[in-house]
């Protein structure tokens, strides 16, 4: 087995023709840019300084839409208007932006294309880990210049929030709790006085109009570092939701699914909806805690049961049954895969899913196999 | 406008913008006389209004004299126009009238609605057919109308321009919404308007023409319409009248909230409390209340957080094409800026702020409301009269007069009038009995007044106040003891609201204690449920999940528990032991088997069961004995299962699969198998299972008396036929018989008519059964668990006869063995022969043995931990019971009867049958059978 997966990635890398050129995933202002270009050219509302476009255009581009002129303006995030809303003006008041939610929320996409559609550049990008330092957020130094010429503005590497400073641009910060508190704090300056000292050179760079910052973290995880209320205090905070319907929920998961499976060249697994139906909906349920019907509580899991685990488990699945099974996606399938991600904790979450398996899925019509294929991995 | 006569002020209902407006316009004008939009019997109580104990929200309450649960409500909040209008005639001396159709009539035409109308009638509706709203808010291309609204009316800043320009403005869109649909689907406004017309004539005679008009928006053009006297005169003939009174009750800004009754539901009375009563900026306002909620909280909200809420708030009002921010942008802002983007401390702002807490008053010179004279009629019919005095009053529920009474105290307590309190029953324990004591006080006349918030009728009241209970309960077992309370209430209406708190506070509990106490109320309460005859699917439902929740959570809770813990944990499974039989009972009978001839079956088989088991720790026997008609089919099953002691066996023959009619079958054949179950009982183990071995044709010879001993046996998979037939391959405990019944149970089905999920249901309740088994075995075996759980697992499972004495001595002898600590062991002991086990150890000698070899084995300086624990155990039994303990013991273990019979038969019995006295019993049997000739079978015990 070991074998055959290690042989997929070698078969993938083969750049398809005509492919070779491109990048493996062009920037949001690149990819879209006809439909940017578009409107900008109808946007006659007022434009905050720098904007490219009027606020209202922003989220018309997020949101999707028609344009006057017949243009088609395709749905960047499928979600309740009302964050986009919420986004875009924080961004216009020059309040920093910071958007929640667990992972798979679509969180680095919407921040992605929120700076494409403001600033036109997407690619001021700090990304957080916990290793990331205060250079990173202000400045580093060119040691080489530095020694040679002694401290000056060209032995001066400035960041990417540096620099969306000094050019009125839209920053990102991804991940930001994971960031050390120490080096988050940075961010309180930069965001209250709207300002970079540079005490070496006895400068300062001052925010230029049109300078924001979106940063993006992560609420359920562990050991990430709470933002300390003072900076918190400096954002506005967006919490974007799991996908609202168990529709939308499976559609995409099935699209990923299918994305993924192609790359790692799984052979083609016909019509596993109603696994990824039931794999989406064991996970709404328990995350929700109730059931699809509205009228049963469920204990939740301390998992985070998000889409993307949804998708791992069904991608997981259809691997089983490529390699070991008939072929066909089948609750036998998916079972271990529900298991691990639902039990995390394997005392209390096991008693939770037990108690889930009993009262919820035992009694559901046509479940029958499903609940069969969980007794048997949980036993 | 004015001086082209009256003034009409159209207005949406419990809208701030409009009753600001409504009082500009008023100063403005000085109308002579204002005419509200009301039920005219209410002009009396106008000049209450100005009692400064009147304090809104309050309501109009109309309801038919004769009947007070048929009633009408008119909300008035402090920021409704009609209030406004009704204040400033009283400030400024000018008389206020209502107009509309009188409550006489609406009340009336309530009652021949069909009752999903009913309620909206008296609704002033925008909710209703033709939304006038939504048509004009269309028009100006907003998808939401109340938004459209706000924007349009409310959010509006008055008195800088003409105070009658909105109205004009309003009055023009709504000429033309009724030119396009006339009476939008609501023929009954046409009489109303024809009678505010009528009244509008008069008033215009009695004041001149400088009179106003405060009404709904939608009614003005047809106020303006000119038509003939006679005509309008004509549409308000014939229309049907009851006798109606009227009264001020206190309101609350939730009931304002809801959406039922009337005025379109406002879902943010607090927002536009808010925006009446601000004098200016309310967005700043409103977000430094929020700010001030939210620190009381202790949430850290800085001037800073409010600042930048309102530029938030500001900007994406801006972004919407909004005048002014509205609450949803103010909310999006609290949202994004104080909350951190989360929803559950808006949620507190929703609760405390947007919706509130605001409760209205009404002074005590109020006419009485309704619910006091249904107490008064309930009181008069029940003959149950009010009296200082202290009394005990008995109450047999199987008369109609006195289960009357009982629910009416019932529903009192609930709505915390406590007339009458319940006190412990005198000699009976059946549960068709109740004794309460009695006393009126006379500060429960203001708690009647006080409950007059919750309905017109003690019953809708007491349901009313379960709902609100439910929904406000703190813990699993408040609830539980609520749905208890309701069913002795017979609110079987509440029940649905009740048992969805209930499932969803079961499911989040994760203390299984807590749900393990619950469980008992609630099996009570479906036994209840019976006697009273109230339909208890709902509740049973519920029963089983949260049984099902148990049986999960109880093996890893039992352990790691200290001594204390574990005490308690052994009292839960116990009852849930008896709770789970009890469920089992009661789900069976609300299969819908015939109550009255099955009802002897359950009792008799019970009885016997119960005789034959001689154990303590079933209780559903003795239930079943009452004769309340609970416990048929399933408790016949209960009590064969149950009643097969461990003492109470004969020979013991080799296991003979007896595909017999098992225990659960027996309802029609209630008289053969009753006759059959008292008879058999005495002798024999199962006597529940001789009951059901019967089948099918009653009163004929029985041709298997002996019985099949279905009893006690793993019932193993259902096999689907019947709803209840355990096919039981029966390691048989009795002086088993191979026995096939004339014929594989003629009629099994047709015998069990069950309901629309009889056998899903008897099916779910086998497998509970089975499944609490299945945990006790678990906790038996684990050594994880609390010697005191695992001791009581093991008896538990032994009285079920799901485990034969001589697994159970080996478990035994496994926790006794050396390696256990002396403390657990003695523990264990605790669990398995403590609470009258004592008769076990009498009559099983091994055990016994076991016992006692064990205490002999166990070290010097152990022992003083022991023996507290021992001597609770012990100490406990009747003193005859320690008495022959003590022969017993000091016989010594050597002394034992037969060593090789041990094995085979059980204990307390003789190894071969004593066929004298077999045969001295044998003319009774027969006596009791009713059987003519002898049968070679019926020796049965010798066999």
């Amino acid at each position: 087995m070991s074998a055959n997966l290690a042989s997929t990635p070698s078969k993938t890398a083969a750049p398809h023709p005509g492919e070779s050129t491109t990048a493996l995933r062009p920037h949001a202002e690149d990819a879209f840019a006809a439909e940017l270009a578009a409107l900008a050219a109808q946007d006659d509302r007022p434009r905050p300084a720098r904007w490219k476009l009027s606020p209202w255009a922003v989220a018309t581009y997020l949101l999707g839409g028609t344009l006057p002129d017949g243009t088609v303006i395709s749905p960047k995030y499928v979600g309740p208007r009302r964050i986009v809303e919420v986004a875009v003006t924080t961004l216009a008041t020059d309040r920093a932006l910071l958007l929640l939610g667990v992972p798979g929320t679509a969180k680095t996409w919407v921040s992605e294309h929120l700076a494409a559609a403001v600033s036109g550049d997407s690619t001021l990008l700090v990304q957080g880990t916990a290793g990331t330092p205060e250079e990173a957020i202000r400045y580093g130094w060119n040691y080489a210049r530095l020694l040679a010429h002694g401290p000056s503005r060209d032995a001066l590497v400035p960041s990417p929030v540096m620099r969306a400073m000094a050019e009125g641009m839209t920053a990102r910060v991804e991940e930001l709790t994971r960031i050390p508190a120490d080096v988050q704090d940075t961010l309180i300056t930069i965001l209250s006085e709207k300002t970079l000292p540079i005490p070496e050179l006895g400068e300062e760079v001052q925010a230029v109009r049109g300078f924001n910052l979106i940063a993006t973290a992560n609420d359920r995880d562990r050991g990430v570092n709470e933002l300390s209320s003072a900076l918190r205090r400096r954002f506005n905070t967006v919490v974007l939701p799991l996908p609202e319907s168990a529709e939308a929920e499976v559609d995409i998961v099935s699209r990923r699914v299918e994305q993924i499976g192609r790359s790692l060249d799984l052979p083609a697994v016909p019509d596993g909806t109603a696994e990824i139906r039931r794999v989406v909906t064991v996970f709404r349920e328990l995350r929700d805690g109730l059931t699809d019907d509205g009228r049963t509580k469920v204990k939740s899991p301390s998992g985070t049961l998000s889409t993307a685990e949804a998708i791992s488990v069904v991608t997981g699945g259809l691997a089983l049954a490529a390699h070991f099974g008939d072929g066909v996606l089948r609750p036998a399938d998916v079972a271990a895969g529900i298991l691990g991600a639902v039990v995390r904790d394997p005392a209390a979450d096991r008693v939770v899913w037990q108690e889930y398996l009993e009262t919820v899925v035992r009694e559901r019509e046509g479940w029958t196999d499903f609940y069969r294929a969980c007794r048997e991995v949980s036993a | 406008m004015t001086g082209a006569g009256p003034l009409l002020l159209g207005v949406r209902h419990h809208g701030p913008g409009s009753a600001r407006a409504v009082r500009a316009a008023l100063d403005a004008a000085r109308p002579a006389a204002v005419l509200i939009e009301g039920p005219p019997e209410a002009d009396a109580l106008i000049p209450l209004a100005a009692d400064p104990e009147l304090r809104p929200p309050v309501a109009l309450l109309a309801h038919a004299v004769d009947e007070p649960g048929r009633s009408a409500f008119w909300p008035f909040a402090a920021f409704s126009p009609e209030w406004v209008a009704v204040r400033w005639a009283l400030e400024h001396g000018v008389p206020a009238r209502f107009i509309d159709l009188p409550a006489a009539h609406t009340l009336a035409w309530g009652a021949e609605l069909p009752p999903a109308e009913g309620e909206s009638e008296v609704a002033e509706g925008e909710q209703v057919r033709v939304d006038p709203l939504a048509a004009l808010a269309g028009a100006a291309g907003y998808d939401d109308p109340e938004r459209w609204w706000e924007d349009a009316v409310e959010h509006r800043g008055a008195g800088e321009r003409d105070p009658f320009a909105p109205f004009e403005a309003l009055a023009e869109a709504m000429g033309a919404l009724r030119e396009r649909y006339g009476a939008g689907g609501r023929p009954r406004d046409l009489v109303r308007e024809a009678q505010m017309r009528l009244r509008l004539r008069a008033a215009r005679r009695e004041f001149g023409d400088t009179v106003a008009v405060v009404c709904g928006a939608w009614h003005v053009p047809a106020l303006r319409q000119r038509t003939t006297v006679t005509a309008d005169r004509a549409l308000l003939k014939g229309l049907p009248k009851v006798k109606t009174e009227l009264t001020w009750v206190p309101w609350t800004h939730r009931r304002l909230a809801r959406s039922s009754g009337y005025g379109a539901g406002i879902d943010s009375p607090g927002w536009y409390g808010h925006l009446f009563h601000a004098p200016d900026r309310p967005v700043e306002r409103w977000l430094t209340k929020v700010a001030g909620l939210l620190r009381e909280e202790d949430r850290i909200v800085s001037s800073a957080h409010v600042i930048e809420a309102v530029r938030l708030a500001d900007t994406l009002a801006a972004m919407r094409g909004r005048p002014l921010p509205g609450l949803g942008e103010t909310t999006d802002a609290v949202r994004a800026v104080m909350c951190d983007g989360s929803d559950v401390p808006l949620a507190l702002v929703h609760d405390r702020l947007v919706v509130g807490d605001v409760l209205g008053e009404v002074p005590e010179s109020a006419p009485a409301v309704p619910l006091q004279r249904d107490l008064g009629r309930q009181q008069r019919s029940l003959r149950l009269r009010p009296e200082a005095l202290e009394r005990e009053l008995e109450l047999d529920l199987r008369g109609d007069t006195d289960a009357g009474r009982s629910r009416l105290l019932h529903r009192l307590r609930l709505l915390g009038i406590g007339w009458g309190e319940p006190g412990p029953s005198r000699g009976s324990t059946g549960t068709f009995r109740e004794t309460w004591r009695l006393r009126w006080e006379p500060e429960l006349s203001v708690r009647v007044a006080e409950a007059g918030v919750w309905g017109t009728t003690v019953a809708a009241a007491a349901r009313a106040k379960a709902e609100a209970d439910a929904a406000d309960a703190g813990t699993l077992a408040d609830v539980t003891a609520l749905a208890e309370r309701c069913l002795l209430a017979g609110l079987p209406d509440a029940l649905p609201a009740v048992m969805r708190a209930l499932g969803d506070r079961a499911a989040l509990d994760t203390d299984v204690g807590h749900l393990a106490q619950a469980l008992p109320a609630l099996v009570r309460s479906l036994r209840y449920g019976d006697v009273r005859g109230t339909d208890t699917h709902a509740l049973s439902d519920v029963a089983a999940a949260l049984a099902e929740r148990i049986f999960v959570g109880l093996p890893p809770a039992c352990t790691a528990l200290d001594s204390d813990a574990a005490e308690q944990m052994r009292g839960h499974v116990d009852a849930v032991h008896t709770s789970v039989g009890l469920l089992g009972e009661a789900l069976g009978s609300a299969t819908g088997t015939d109550p009255g001839a099955a009802s002897g079956t359950g009792g008799a088989g019970g009885a016997a069961g119960h005789a034959a088991g001689g154990t303590d720790a079933d209780g559903a026997g003795s239930d079943g004995a009452e004769g309340t008609g609970s416990g048929e089919a399933a408790g016949v099953g209960a009590a064969a299962d149950m009643g097969t002691a461990p003492t109470a066996t004969g020979e013991s023959a080799p296991a003979i699969p007896a595909p017999s009619a098992g225990a659960g079958v027996a309802s029609s054949p209630a008289v053969g198998a009753d006759r059959s179950a008292s008879a058999a009982a005495p002798s024999h183990a199962g006597g529940g299972a001789a009951a059901a071995s019967v089948p099918g044709v009653s009163g004929s010879p029985v041709s298997a008396p002996a019985p099949a001993a279905d009893g006690g046996t793993v019932s193993p998979p259902d096999p689907g036929a019947g709803a209840s037939v355990t096919t039981a391959p029966a390691p048989g405990i009795g002086g088993t018989v191979p026995s096939v019944p004339e014929g594989p149970a003629p009629g099994i089905g047709e015998s069990m008519p069950p309901g629309p999920e009889g056998p899903d249901r008897v099916r779910r309740l086998r497998g509970l059964r089975r499944r609490w088994r299945g945990v006790l075995r678990g906790l038996a075996g684990r050594d994880a668990v609390a010697g005191v759980v695992r001791g009581r697992a093991v008896r538990l499972l032994m009285d079920e006869g799901e485990l034969g004495a001589g697994e159970a001595a080996r478990l035994m002898g496994v926790a006794l063995s050396r390696g256990t600590p002396p403390v657990e062991a003695a523990a264990w002991i605790e669990g398995f022969v403590g609470g009258g086990g004592g008769l076990l150890l009498v009559h099983d000698e091994r055990l016994l043995g076991l016992v006692d070899s064990w205490l002999t084995g166990v070290p010097a300086e152990a022992f003083t931990d022991v023996l507290p624990l021992l001597r609770r155990t012990f100490a406990a039994y009747d003193p005859g019971v320690r008495r022959t303990l003590g022969e017993l013991v000091r016989r010594g273990p050597g002394e034992q009867s037969d060593p090789g019979a041990r094995g085979l038969t059980a204990p307390g019995f003789g190894v071969e049958p004593d066929a004298g006295r077999a045969d001295a019993v044998r003319p009774l049997l027969r006596l009791l059978l009713g059987i003519a000739t002898e049968e070679k079978n019926l020796t049965g015990v010798g066999v």
